[in-house]
């Protein structure tokens, strides 16, 4: 489902980002404000900084990195620091609306708390939505103002506790 | 020069030792001898059947007949590169791509040199456009069919990649980008390899040919660079054609990967 409304699969229904449909909006330009984050990275280029076009060193203190780790050859890295990256990645692009496929499955508590904190001030910072698929009760209790749950190929509204 | 013609006895001392290799297959047991003796078989019927329709197009050179045979070479290739791709575009796409690209390629050269440069009356004489055509086909076919093989196989390798440059708002041909390249230059080093060792690896066919025929190597020569120039533009512009389409029928209207529009060949 997050695929389609990035609008990578062809699919039924419309899709508003604000009051304009995906239809009328480039698609490069839709997919940018959209800012999916799929479940495992992917990397092109040798180094890290070359899948960047404006790092901000703001964001990498705040996922533990610092301006070195633009330099990092891709192939070194742990996946958890890849899926980190990831984030960073999608997050220059200054995305409207965020579409997270389990962000934190690959990292360890830490750095599980340090990428919640992270897309909390990004979301009050730049007032985007967030939709955040997640297999942790836990998690979903501490980064959730609403809870959706598929149940059978349909969405469920759950009780916020 | 006199020309040395070929009997029936010259032909079956060749033929005696295609025999002796296929003698020696079987008792070797290579399991190959009848395919030595079946495709032997096959050369002899296809160079005679090929003679006898040159003879009779050289007799009558009528415009209709030329283009009857470049039609059916250009069929039999379009078929020829559809089958050499492990993935192929579904539906008419896959015979119609590859044919369309050689169509264009093929024919603008091959037409522009025999009406530039050989210049005979008429220009469609088929003692050049015949084998002319016959050679440019033979290789825009290899380079279009490597082109566009590549382009399918690494398309399906890096599809993840390239989806994950299409989320970060990459235009299609920015997420294709590397693979649109590499598929390109994968038509195109068959040729750019063979004018790098011509004459001194390898001695052309075409060129040993108009030699063993009596005409002065200075002029076989020169025939042979024309034919290595245009065999050159003819599968540089149709790998390109082709592989810039089918780049772009990977992708839909919305810049989506559309690799259900490729379908795995059967074994």
């Amino acid at each position: 489902m997050l695929r389609a409304i990035a609008d990578l699969d062809p699919h039924h229904g419309k899709v508003f980002l604000d009051d304009v449909e995906c239809n009328d909006m480039r698609p490069g330009l839709w997919r940018r404000n959209i800012g999916l984050l799929p479940a495992e990275s992917q990397w092109w280029h040798e180094t890290v900084g070359e899948h960047f076009t404006n790092a901000d060193t703001g964001l990498l203190n705040a996922l533990g990195f610092n301006e070195d780790a633009l330099g990092y050859q891709v192939v070194r890295l742990s996946s958890g620091e890849r899926q980190r990256l990831a984030l960073l990645r999608l997050l220059c692009n200054q995305p409207r609306t965020l579409l997270l496929d389990e962000p934190t499955a690959s990292l360890d508590p830490e750095n599980t708390i340090r990428v919640e904190r992270l897309v909390k001030d990004y979301r009050s910072s730049s007032l985007a939505s967030v939709i955040w698929v997640s297999h942790d009760p836990k998690q979903i209790e501490r980064v959730s103002n609403r809870h959706l749950r598929m149940v059978k190929g349909k969405l469920v509204a759950q009780p916020i506790s | 020069m006199n020309i040395v013609t070929i009997s029936v006895f010259d032909l079956s001392i060749c033929a005696i030792l295609v025999l002796l290799l296929a003698g020696l297959s079987f008792q070797l047991r290579l399991g190959v001898g009848k395919s030595i003796l079946i495709a032997a078989a096959r050369t002899v019927i296809q160079l005679m059947l090929i003679g006898l329709v040159l003879n009779a197009v050289f007799a009558d050179a009528h415009g209709g007949w030329i283009a009857l045979i470049a039609l059916i070479m250009l069929l039999v290739a379009g078929r020829e590169v559809m089958m050499r791709q492990h993935r192929r575009f579904k539906g008419l796409w896959g015979f119609g791509l590859g044919s369309l690209s050689m169509f264009v390629s093929t024919f603008s050269v091959t037409i522009l040199v025999l009406v530039a440069v050989i210049g005979e009356d008429p220009w469609y004489s088929p003692q050049y456009a015949i084998p002319l055509l016959g050679m440019m086909f033979g290789n825009t076919m290899n380079g279009v069919a490597l082109g566009m093989d590549r382009l399918t196989q690494m398309t399906w390798q890096n599809r993840l990649i390239v989806e994950a440059r299409l989320m970060l708002g990459q235009n299609w041909r920015e997420a294709a980008s590397d693979i649109y390249r590499e598929s390109i230059r994968a038509g195109l080093i068959p040729i750019i390899n063979a004018m790098a060792v011509a004459g001194v690896v390898s001695l052309p066919g075409m060129m040993m040919g108009q030699i063993l025929a009596g005409v002065s190597p200075m002029i076989a020569v020169n025939y042979q660079i024309i034919i290595m120039f245009m065999i050159a533009a003819g599968t540089g512009f149709g790998t390109i054609v082709a592989v810039t389409i089918g780049m772009r029928r990977l992708f839909d209207e919305r810049e989506r990967l559309r690799l259900d529009r490729v379908i795995l060949a059967a074994k």
